[in-house]
């Protein structure tokens, strides 16, 4: 019984459980499930910028934020208190993917190559971390959502930008994943 | 206290990424790489709860617990905002192996690391705000 929450979740228990978000956020207050929005926020309550992206009131949007926190404790009690961060059940092939790209044995579900910036190579973690965030932040800000407000709240709306920006995340991660990932982790 | 049930609600988000391995880098090349069905099981499935929401709230005109009308009215539809917006979304989400939730959820699951990447999110925000203004949507 413990093993079935401990051990790593299928597709079936993982991908319903995020989708719940749709309706536990819409009963619970009435509001959209999005994640990006709260970057906005960040900015608007601690550097207020001169522009007009930034200027309202941040304060109507706590909730955002308080969510933000709930995900930094989630991400803390699921590595103390249901066992993960192991070896994430990788398929043979991806396996195999990251052994011929020169990586260790996934042991975490982050790599070392990437998360180890002390003693190791700075490059790869400035590439990855550093330019990946900004093109994150930017372009899900540009794009008016993310994964959660578009590619399955807005979805879940049935509203077409979602399903074209949701799209447009798969067409650049493909590019970027295939092209240029490859090469950073040959650095 | 209003605002503790979004707590709540994001503690159970920060268990469901990190437990279900959606914060992991190795599990985005994967996708990206058709190793495994894995994340578009993941994905594709969360969708098909959402809108089932979506359509039990419209058939039974279903309200929130505070008893409001719910909204479901979707974001608008800016054809090159929603395109080049994503493309560059997609390219970040490779790079860093990582969409805004996870970042965040990576925090608590304390790889520290993930804070270069948060830092740098804020910063694609901010730099999109001022450049809003200039750029077509």
């Amino acid at each position: 019984m413990l093993e079935a929450i401990t051990g790593p979740w299928p597709w079936y228990v993982t991908g319903p459980l995020l989708g719940l978000m749709v309706p536990i956020l819409m009963f619970a207050g009435n509001k959209h499930f999005g994640v990006s929005t709260s970057l906005q926020h960040i900015c608007a309550a601690t550097i207020k910028p001169k522009t007009k992206y930034f200027q309202y009131d941040w304060k109507k949007q706590a909730w955002s934020l308080v969510f933000v926190a709930g995900t930094i404790i989630g991400g803390i009690l699921a590595v103390t208190l249901f066992g993960a961060d192991s070896s994430p059940a990788l398929s043979e092939g991806g396996r195999g993917l990251f052994a011929s790209w020169g990586m260790e044995d996934p042991a975490q579900l982050q790599p070392a190559e990437i998360f180890a910036i002390t003693g190791g190579n700075v490059v790869r973690p400035l590439l990855s971390l550093g330019l990946g965030g900004f093109l994150v932040g930017f372009g899900a800000r540009y794009a008016g959502g993310c994964t959660s407000g578009h590619a399955i709240m807005g979805t879940s709306l049935l509203n077409p930008g979602s399903y074209v920006a949701t799209i447009s995340f798969l067409v650049g991660g493909f590019a970027v994943s295939n092209l240029i990932v490859p090469l950073i982790m040959s650095l | 206290m209003a605002l503790l049930k979004y707590l709540i609600i994001g503690i159970y988000f920060g268990i469901v990424l990190v437990k279900g391995e959606v914060v992991s880098w190795y599990r985005i090349q994967e996708m990206f790489h058709l190793q495994s069905p894995y994340m578009y099981l993941v994905i594709g499935s969360a969708v098909v709860v959402g809108i089932i929401t979506v359509l039990l709230v419209k058939t039974f005109a279903l309200k929130s617990f505070g008893g409001e009308e719910l909204n479901l009215k979707g974001k608008p539809f800016n054809k090159i905002g929603n395109t080049a917006g994503g493309v560059i979304f997609g390219f970040g989400w490779a790079l860093a192996g990582a969409c805004p939730g996870p970042m965040y959820a990576l925090i608590g699951a304390g790889y520290w690391s993930i804070l270069i990447a948060v830092f740098f999110a804020l910063l694609g925000a901010l730099v999109y705000g001022y450049l809003k203004p200039m750029l077509p949507h």
